[in-house]
């Protein structure tokens, strides 16, 4: 089974990096763009039998901090 | 006194860290790997030096954080061992929870390194008594990912329990208030961004950094 993990920063937390591809797709002409904000996605190739309570524990415990993210668990069969 | 220095794959500040400590305590630091499961008998202080461990993969210090020797890292700092963890050991204190906030890529998104001056904000904690409230220093700083944040009520906690150790006298990285070193409730564990391993004789261009580990085996001893 794939889960993919979508970790993105809290709103209000400083995000400089979504801020430079801001700019530079202003730089490019891309005028309509309100915001940008970069996150990261994390594949995982797990057995089919794997809990929605361990992914959650696996997000919780190591790959989004949540003092700074928010993350979100997408399931997809394989 | 029996100090130890925690080395992970990609620290680069561990010898300056064993040199710093070996020279106010006269007694080169145990070098413990990522990978021990125990600190020395007898460990009084640990050192969580800067670097890149595990190539900052996923963020700053999270692997680091759950290596198999930062479990005992964290017993001991419960038991009241002193740990001090500089740049990339702030981020690993952070991420372990024993600091609370996070250290987040600088606002400026440049790698900043460069000396910069820093105010002393409380001279009360073991780790800063060789100095002056007030006080300005100067500590060289390498880092990407140095902007602490946490949110306000953190922020407003830190402040009133007069646990920020550090703050920059000059915009750095875009920390939230100018954070540049916390200690917990506890006064035991301090972060930093800055170096202070880095400016222990004058041939480093000056020696501020050696009072914070003269006083703080002063405190311990």
């Amino acid at each position: 089974m794939k889960a993919r993990i979508f970790v993105t920063l809290k709103p209000g937390v400083l995000d400089p990096q979504g801020r430079a591809i801001h700019h530079a797709l202003g730089g490019l002409g891309f005028d309509g763009v309100n915001d940008v904000r970069a996150g990261k996605l994390i594949e995982l190739d797990v057995a089919d039998g794997t809990s929605d309570a361990d992914l959650d524990a696996m997000c919780r415990k190591l790959l989004a901090n949540t003092v700074i993210e928010n993350y979100r668990i997408e399931k997809a069969a394989a | 006194m029996k100090t130890a220095v925690i080395v992970f794959p990609g620290s680069n500040c561990d010898r300056d860290m064993a040199v710093a400590l070996e020279a106010v305590t006269g007694r080169a630091p145990a070098m413990v790997w990522h990978g021990d499961s125990e600190l020395p008998d007898g460990t009084g202080l640990i050192a969580l030096p800067g670097g890149f461990s595990y190539g900052d993969y996923l963020r700053c210090g999270a692997i680091s954080a759950r290596s198999p020797i930062v479990k005992a890292v964290i017993e001991a700092a419960e038991r009241g061992v002193p740990v001090l963890g500089v740049c990339n050991g702030f981020q690993v204190l952070t991420e372990t929870g024993l600091l609370p906030g996070a250290l987040m890529r600088n606002a400026g998104l440049n790698f900043v390194c460069r000396d910069v001056a820093l105010t002393v904000e409380n001279s009360q904690t073991a780790f800063t008594n060789g100095y002056q409230k007030g006080e300005t220093i100067t500590f060289p700083v390498a880092h990407h990912d140095g902007s602490y944040f946490a949110d306000d009520a953190t922020l407003d906690a830190l402040e009133g329990e007069g646990r920020v150790a550090f703050r920059y006298a000059e915009p750095v990285n875009g920390a939230a208030r100018g954070i540049a070193g916390i200690v917990n409730k506890a006064g035991n564990v301090l972060g930093m961004m800055p170096h202070p391993e880095r400016r222990i004789e004058s041939a480093h261009g000056g020696d501020d950094g050696r009072r914070l580990f003269e006083g703080l085996v002063a405190a311990i001893a």
